[in-house]
């Protein structure tokens, strides 16, 4: 109920800081669409810290000497969500990465919470918007297939066989039960039942699509001006990206050839990530998001604003994150030499293209560190469980 | 061999005697010349030299020609061009001291460097096509580049905006052409005489390009015969329209100079072009206040008008044609001879004073904001004083209208919002509705076609200003569309204002002896003046920097790719070690195969058997490999071949 509480005070702060910025018409829109996400993110982060309760007490973790206490990570990624500078910023500037972020969100908790049509609605949408959330689907089908983000399942195989071994003397029921649990449950039927469900939204999209389409060009002149868009690149104006100036300078002949490398860089490492991170796929929906926004064709700060409230779900695990103090500090400046020397470029006249450069550079430098660190938190808290969970059983044994 | 030169000679003759019959039966080929002086108020003289090349219909057409030009014959049977205009120009018309009202000026104001029209006869899906390939033959014709108005974004098809309605039109310019002497020499050549004979010999290179105002201008129209069987007839008309400032010896300041065709052009006319059917010059003066009044009817006080009080003429005039507002003297070049060439002057006597009709509305361009992401192109219209005078007002409604039609091309890389039209009448904001009578917009595509507005304003006559404003937003290039002087800015193309009510045409009220000039001038035009050319600065990118932003980029990338892939497939510690306790077993990759084989069969893992087997998986693996790269390099060439 406070929580509650907490969360309008919030929501009418917010309408209170925008309600100073006059003659920005349709801000209602994306105020909204920030607000609802941010609930989304609280009710995400709820079901995540009640999984890592319970994960913990299965390890029996808590029971250990370790006074931790969990965070709740909800209210926090709600809160980093909504007073993150890169959101108001983006929500003021009419952007409309709050409603894709609002789609992929939708998406995730659809997944988090099992209600299987919202996921494929809100896969389906945010693909139809964004095309690059399409990489969401291996981390929802393994949140609906296996289930919340967990420690790996050899932890949990090992505690139990401490605890077979400890209760039970029949050889035969032990085997029945470690030939249960040898792998993980995947459950085909929630899956199936998913992908059924993204091919009759995706089918409602295309439908309603290709009817108000119908007088100009259709389908296939939807999917050259949407996807061709962002797939071929052909607008430079300046982002926060590195792709615009890059295809501004790179030589005609290479264009192809370097739009294929840089576009298969986000593919490339699908696969290595799902297969070690497959145990915790919301983490690993928060790392593709990541990924996808610094290597996306137009990346704006309102895909920054979303990772970071997603990478606030994981607190609890990643506390021991290297480097946070100079990533905050990189965060910070690029974000505030990023205008200036946009401004020196575009409308003082007196910059250079690569002075901005330099700062699409710094903060694609800073995102990766970001990625690569969190990535290696995470895998060091599942050694760290390993360990932790070993020197018990020894104690114990 | 006597007897076979003598049959050949034969041959020959009779040959020419059948061409000669051929001929003769039809119309003639008809070449004439005329050159139309004219003192400006502003102390500057105008001269247009008018050449016009008919060609009549007849079915020998693209074989035989005697004065008609074989390369424009040519050009238009195979592009099926119905009309088409092509304008070389430097300096901009001064409509406020020149005239904007008089047919001269709304044919010969032109926009600054090359525009090209054309309308074809070819059905509508080979327009484009003939387009492309006669801005191309004209390219060469010319020794200009007009093929770059080839792309799909330089050129618009206007529909009504422009003045002639055809959906086969196409309109394109470009503002950033230099004009020189290497356009005119092509253009004289076409001439029969070129520029040794007649009136032509008068344009000596440096007093034409020294002028304030130059513009070179061929228009050809084709007109059909109507009788089966026979091709079209071709009209060529090639004016030549610069504006001089003759040098002044008089110290007062108000008086207007005296000049010569001498020291206008440092040349003399010594003889008309013999190939000509008629080879005229016309001098006119506007505002002879003082004898406006009188009348000059009788020859006698036609003739006397030549030399008077307030001016003199160095000939007499064969002819005195009086217009509504302004004096014609015909001279006729055919008396003048080596000895006593035809060197026509103006001496004034007296200071005179007259001021231009002027168009209804005086138009100006211009670029609002600052910086290099967006900006705004206003147009403004001004009532010129001249208005209240006007004949030609439209009154609908009992109320008094001025129409006025304005086009536009944009090119891409300026990203017009069309929502953001603004119309101020007299300060005031109006809303579309009340002025705009049409309007048609053709956005443009990012690097495939240029964006097209035209628009019908309906004004009330008392206006004193209209301001149409227009935002933008300024796109970014891809370094090689950028020209070699890429921090000069971008040029826009000037916009065409047109008074559609209203037609300027000079009424002689006499009956004329045919000569084309004085017909064309007869003919009512459409009142049109272009604004100026716009430079728009566009944000520029390094131009040194390829090499270091590909290598900045790529290492990013590798920073990226590396970094993560060695998180992921880093193991510490005692992972390590259990996987080298399990790796002296057996070799990592075998132990992986073996276990998927195994988890295939459902039988536990099974030892490898022998190293001989391993070598033939090996190899087997090699030689799919193998395969697969020479596949994906097959594939890679089928494509990249294709396109």
């Amino acid at each position: 109920m406070q929580d509650l509480c907490i969360m309008a005070h919030h929501c009418c702060s917010r309408f209170l800081d925008l309600s100073q910025f006059k003659g920005l018409k349709g801000n209602q829109v994306t105020s909204c669409a920030d607000i609802l996400s941010a609930m989304l993110l609280r009710a995400i982060g709820q079901k995540l810290q009640m999984a890592y309760g319970l994960n913990a007490r299965l390890l029996g973790f808590l029971k250990s000497s370790r006074d931790k206490v969990i965070l709740p990570c909800g209210d926090i990624a709600a809160l980093v969500y909504l007073w993150n500078p890169f959101t108001i910023v983006s929500c003021v500037g009419l952007s409309t990465s709050p409603i894709e972020n609002l789609a992929v969100i939708l998406a995730l908790f659809g997944a988090v919470t099992r209600r299987v049509p919202l996921a494929a609605f809100g896969l389906v949408i945010a693909t139809h918007l964004s095309l690059y959330p399409a990489t969401l689907t291996i981390p929802i089908i393994f949140l609906l297939g296996y289930g919340l983000d967990a420690p790996p399942i050899k932890l949990f195989l090992q505690t139990r066989s401490v605890e077979n071994e400890e209760s039970s003397t029949s050889t035969v029921s032990k085997q029945a039960k470690l030939k249960q649990t040898t792998h993980l449950p995947f459950l085909w039927k929630t899956v199936a039942h998913f992908l059924f469900w993204v091919l009759l939204w995706s089918l409602y999209v295309l439908i309603l699509c290709a009817l108000s389409l119908n007088k100009y060009g259709g389908l296939e002149e939807m999917f050259k001006r949407t996807y061709g868009f962002i797939l071929s690149i052909e607008d430079l104006s300046p982002n926060i990206g590195v792709f615009w100036y890059f295809f501004a300078e790179v030589f005609d002949f290479f264009r192809n050839f370097f739009l294929i490398v840089l576009h298969v860089n986000i593919l490339f490492m699908l696969l290595p990530l799902a297969i070690r991170l497959k145990h915790r796929p919301c983490f690993l929906a928060f790392i593709y998001l990541a990924i996808s926004s610094i290597l996306k064709s137009y990346p704006s700060v309102g895909d920054s604003a979303l990772y970071l409230s997603l990478w606030a779900l994981f607190v609890n695990e990643l506390l021991d994150m290297k480097f946070s103090f100079f990533l905050f500090c990189g965060y910070l400046g690029i974000s505030l030499l990023s205008p200036v020397m946009h401004n020196l470029w575009i409308w003082r006249g007196t910059g250079n293209a690569n002075f901005y450069f330099g700062n699409a550079i710094g903060y694609a430098c800073f995102q990766i560190v970001f990625v690569v660190e969190s990535v290696s938190a995470m895998l060091n808290h599942d050694r760290a469980l390993k360990r932790s969970n070993s020197n018990h059983r020894e104690v114990k044994s | 061999m006597a007897s076979l030169l003598r049959s050949l000679i034969l041959l020959l003759i009779v040959q020419s005697f059948l061409v000669a019959i051929a001929f003769g039966s039809k119309e003639v080929e008809e070449f004439s010349e005329a050159l139309l002086l004219k003192p400006l108020p502003d102390r500057k003289v105008l001269a247009h030299f008018h050449f016009e090349n008919r060609a009549p219909p007849s079915n020998s057409h693209g074989r035989h020609h005697h004065l008609f030009p074989k390369a424009i014959s040519q050009l238009v049977q195979k592009f099926r061009v119905k009309e088409m205009e092509l304008s070389f120009t430097q300096g901009r018309w001064n409509h406020e001291h020149w005239g904007g009202f008089d047919p001269l000026s709304s044919m010969n104001a032109k926009p600054v460097g090359v525009e090209l029209w054309a309308v074809f006869d070819v059905p509508q899906s080979q327009v484009d096509t003939s387009w492309k390939n006669l801005t191309h033959a004209l390219s060469g014709l010319f020794c200009a580049s007009i093929n770059f108005l080839e792309s799909s974004t330089s050129y618009a098809a206007p529909t009504w905006g422009f003045g002639p309605n055809s959906d086969k039109l196409r309109y394109g310019s470009l503002p950033r052409e230099a004009v020189c002497t290497e356009n005119l020499t092509p253009w004289l050549k076409l001439l029969p005489c070129r520029d040794k004979d007649g009136i032509s010999a008068l344009m000596n290179r440096p007093s034409v390009y020294r002028g304030f105002y130059h513009s070179q201008r061929l228009h050809l129209s084709t007109v059909e015969s109507g009788q089966e069987g026979l091709g079209s007839g071709i009209v060529l008309e090639q004016t030549l329209t610069v504006v001089l400032q003759p040098e002044t010896t008089s110290v007062e300041s108000n008086m207007q100079p005296s000049w010569s065709l001498s020291s206008l052009f440092g040349r003399q006319v010594v003889g008309r072009c013999v190939l000509a059917k008629s080879s005229n010059v016309y001098l006119q003066l506007e505002g002879l206040l003082g004898y406006e009044s009188k009348n000059v009817d009788t020859e006698i006080e036609a003739h006397q008008l030549w030399k008077n009080a307030e001016f003199e003429l160095s000939l007499k005039p064969e002819r005195v044609i009086r217009e509504s507002c302004s004096f014609l003297f015909i001279f006729d070049i055919d008396k003048s001879s080596d000895s006593e060439p035809f060197d026509l002057g103006l001496t004034w006597k007296r200071p005179s004073k007259w001021s231009c009709q002027q168009a209804p509305l005086h138009s100006s361009r211009f670029l609002m904001g600052s910086g290099n992401e967006r900006g705004a192109i206003a147009i403004l219209l001004k009532a010129t004083e001249s208005q209240e005078k006007l004949s030609g007002r439209d009154l609908t409604n009992g109320q008094c209208t001025i129409k006025a039609n304005i086009f536009q091309i944009f090119p891409w890389y300026i990203k017009v919002y069309y929502h953001t039209l603004q119309i101020f009448v007299d300060q005031q904001q109006k809303t579309d509705s009340e002025v705009l009578k049409k309007i048609n917009v053709s956005p443009s595509t990012d690097k495939v076609s240029s964006g097209m507005m035209e628009m019908m304003l309906e004004l009330p006559c008392e206006v004193k200003s209209v301001a149409i404003s227009i935002e933008y937003d300024k796109g970014f290039l891809h370094i090689d569309e950028y020209p070699p002087d890429a921090n000069q800015g971008f040029d826009i193309p000037s916009a065409l204002i047109s008074f559609p009510d209203h037609h300027a045409s000079l009424d002689f009220q006499e009956e004329l002896s045919n000569s084309p000039l004085l017909s064309s001038l007869k003919e009512k035009s459409l009142v049109r003046s272009y604004t100026e050319v716009l430079l728009v600065p566009l944000t520029t990118p390094d131009f040194s920097m390829p090499y270091n932003v590909i290598t900045i980029t790529c290492t990013i990338f590798a920073l990226y790719f590396g970094s993560l892939l060695n998180v992921l497939r880093r193991r510490i510690g005692e992972e390590e070690r259990f996987l080298k306790s399990q790796g002296k077993k057996t070799g990592g990759l075998k132990q992986l195969l073996s276990r998927i084989t195994a988890k295939i069969r459902g039988r536990p893992i099974e030892a490898p058997s022998s190293s001989e087997a391993e070598s033939s998986v090996l190899s087997s693996k090699l030689i799919l490999k193998i395969i697969l790269v020479a596949g994906a390099a097959a594939a890679w060439q089928y494509f990249s071949t294709d396109e």
